[in-house]
């Protein structure tokens, strides 16, 4: 017996205007492990992330969520894109932290996080504010709820995101280039929360040019250029031994 | 810590010498002359022929404080309504739907692009167009009894709010951050609820000040009303000024009336716009 993905993407295309972000990208990503997706900018790790999560539509190809066909219906012969209301739907089942945090600014660190569970869920208040402390316990910010994101620090602010994300107990995270925007003091308290979050059995879509937490937590690492996957496979292989040319010329150049 | 044999020499330290006091001999005569020029105007204002008891009389008579209520009435009424209306337009302009936005961009071009006062008489003269108005099977009523100065007043102030009030709302929706959406839309939110909930009290923090502005111009545009014999206050000042002839006392009245209104406003949009800046960096710690 096989396991089943709990992402599947199937040669996916995705243009902006003349310039094509993604060509015919095919990817699986097995349950409970973290997948690094590491490249130039421009090489279109950020659009298959926010494919996945549905932010813009993809052209041509497919996506499965743990089985479930993403953004459209399959009726006989045909496919049909399924209504706004569906797609906030299937949204739910993945969380999403970004780069520049995109944090609440006029709601508190607990407000931020238990807005999801309360408005979109529809979870009494009560039971998600005793979840919301757990969570903000568990990326260390217990004693934060009542701050406002620019009472906090970039590194804090993005544990609050992770902590957002969480909430709404997703079966899937993406992130996208999380440590990007912190100081370079901030980033190890994010990227710690995020390995407890990998030891904890998340399942993990990175996209990151921390190539020492991909080394250290990722169970693959994907190497894209152009809009297509050029190497895939562990970190040990990918980023100790690459096969391609292309991919050992990026790593050096990160490392240097 | 510094090896002061070291620094270059030839530079006498001067610290804890007294710094002398500049005279502002500009300052202190700009400001004489103004308070002389505004001593001259109070006084050719208080030997003029104005009868100062009259307007005492009048200040508070039943007329004027009916009138001045009217005034408050149709200012939040139709403020209300417009920006109601105001953010109804701003989402249709923001749509995807080329319809809505040629419908919401062809209203803003048509309310902005002609007078109110034009605008007021058209309503309360549309019974020469539609004699009677309803809808046709259910119900029908004549044009006439409709359309009193009340309703025609509080439909042309509206519309014509709605028409700035919803450029005024759109900036403050372009204005948050592109990745408030992407949020919203990660945690599972249908587009409205992005809108109500993060989009919308994030905007407010813009909007607000020239909502405000749009305001208190909306007490004063209120007197536009009295040319279709809505009872405001200027109208009702004009009414006792027909009867007296006390023209320039009972214009003061009004105005006194709409400095005090206007005013009593300042600390409260003050407190508005606290509210909806919480969280924002610039807060009295």
């Amino acid at each position: 017996m096989t396991i089943r993905p709990m992402v599947a993407i199937r040669n996916v295309d995705k243009t902006f205007g003349s310039y094509q972000a993604l060509d015919g990208v095919s990817l699986d990503v097995m349950p409970g492990e973290v997948t690094c997706l590491i490249g130039a900018s421009g090489s279109g790790k950020t659009t298959l992330l926010r494919s996945v999560n549905q932010l813009h539509p993809i052209d041509a190809g497919a996506i499965w969520l743990d089985g479930e066909l993403l953004g459209k219906r399959q009726v006989g012969q045909h496919l049909h894109l399924l209504s706004d209301r569906e797609i906030a739907r299937q949204r739910r089942a993945t969380g999403m932290v970004f780069q520049r945090f995109n944090l609440f600014p006029h709601m508190t660190a607990v407000q931020n996080i238990m807005e999801g569970p309360i408005q979109v869920q529809g979870r009494p208040a009560r039971e998600v504010r005793a979840e919301a402390m757990d969570l903000l316990a568990r990326v260390g910010l217990a004693d934060k709820a009542g701050n406002y994101p620019s009472e906090l620090s970039g590194g804090q602010q993005q544990r609050v995101a992770i902590a957002r994300a969480l909430a709404m107990k997703p079966k899937l995270m993406l992130f996208d280039e999380p440590t990007s925007a912190l100081d370079p003091e901030l980033v190890g308290e994010v990227l710690a929360v995020m390995q407890e979050l990998a030891r904890s059995g998340m399942t993990m879509m990175v996209v990151t040019h921390e190539l020492g937490f991909a080394r250290e937590v990722a169970d693959t690492v994907v190497y894209m250029d152009a809009g297509r996957i050029v190497e895939c496979g562990a970190p040990t292989q990918v980023l100790a031994d690459p096969r391609e040319e292309r991919t050992r010329n990026f790593i050096s150049k990160v490392l240097k | 810590m510094t090896d002061r044999s070291k620094l270059a020499p030839g530079y006498d330290d001067l610290h804890g010498k007294p710094v002398a006091k500049r005279l502002h001999w500009g300052r202190w005569m700009a400001a004489g002359i103004l308070v002389i020029l505004l001593g001259l105007l109070v006084r050719a204002f208080a030997r003029g022929q104005i009868e100062w008891s009259v307007v005492g009389q009048f200040f508070t008579a039943q007329a004027i404080l009916a009138g001045i209520v009217n005034t408050m009435f149709m200012a939040v009424l139709a403020m209300f309504l417009g920006i109601v209306l105001g953010i109804i337009v701003a989402i249709m302009r923001l749509s995807s739907n080329p319809v809505l936005v040629s419908v919401a961009a062809g209203y803003t071009w048509l309310f902005r692009g002609t007078p109110l006062i034009l605008q007021l008489l058209l309503w309360f003269n549309i019974a020469l167009v539609f004699p009677t108005i309803g809808i046709p099977g259910l119900w029908e009523g004549r044009a006439v009894d409709i359309m009193t100065p009340f309703v025609a007043a509080l439909l042309g102030l509206s519309l014509n709010q709605g028409a700035y009030t919803s450029e005024v709302i759109r900036a403050g929706i372009i204005s948050v951050d592109e990745g408030q959406h992407d949020a919203a839309s990660a945690i599972g939110m249908s587009r409205m609820r992005a809108l109500r909930r993060i989009v919308l009290p994030q905007a407010m923090k813009v909007v607000l000040p020239p909502l405000g502005n749009e305001f208190i111009s909306m007490i004063k545009t209120t007197s536009l009303a009295s040319v279709i014999q809505y009872p405001e206050v200027l109208h009702s000042a004009e009414n006792i000024y027909f009867a007296n002839s006390r023209v320039i006392e009972l214009l003061i009245v009004a105005g006194l009336w709409y400095l005090i209104v206007v005013s009593a406003l300042t600390p409260l949009q003050m407190l508005l716009e606290r509210h909806f800046s919480r969280g924002t960096a610039r807060r009295a710690k």
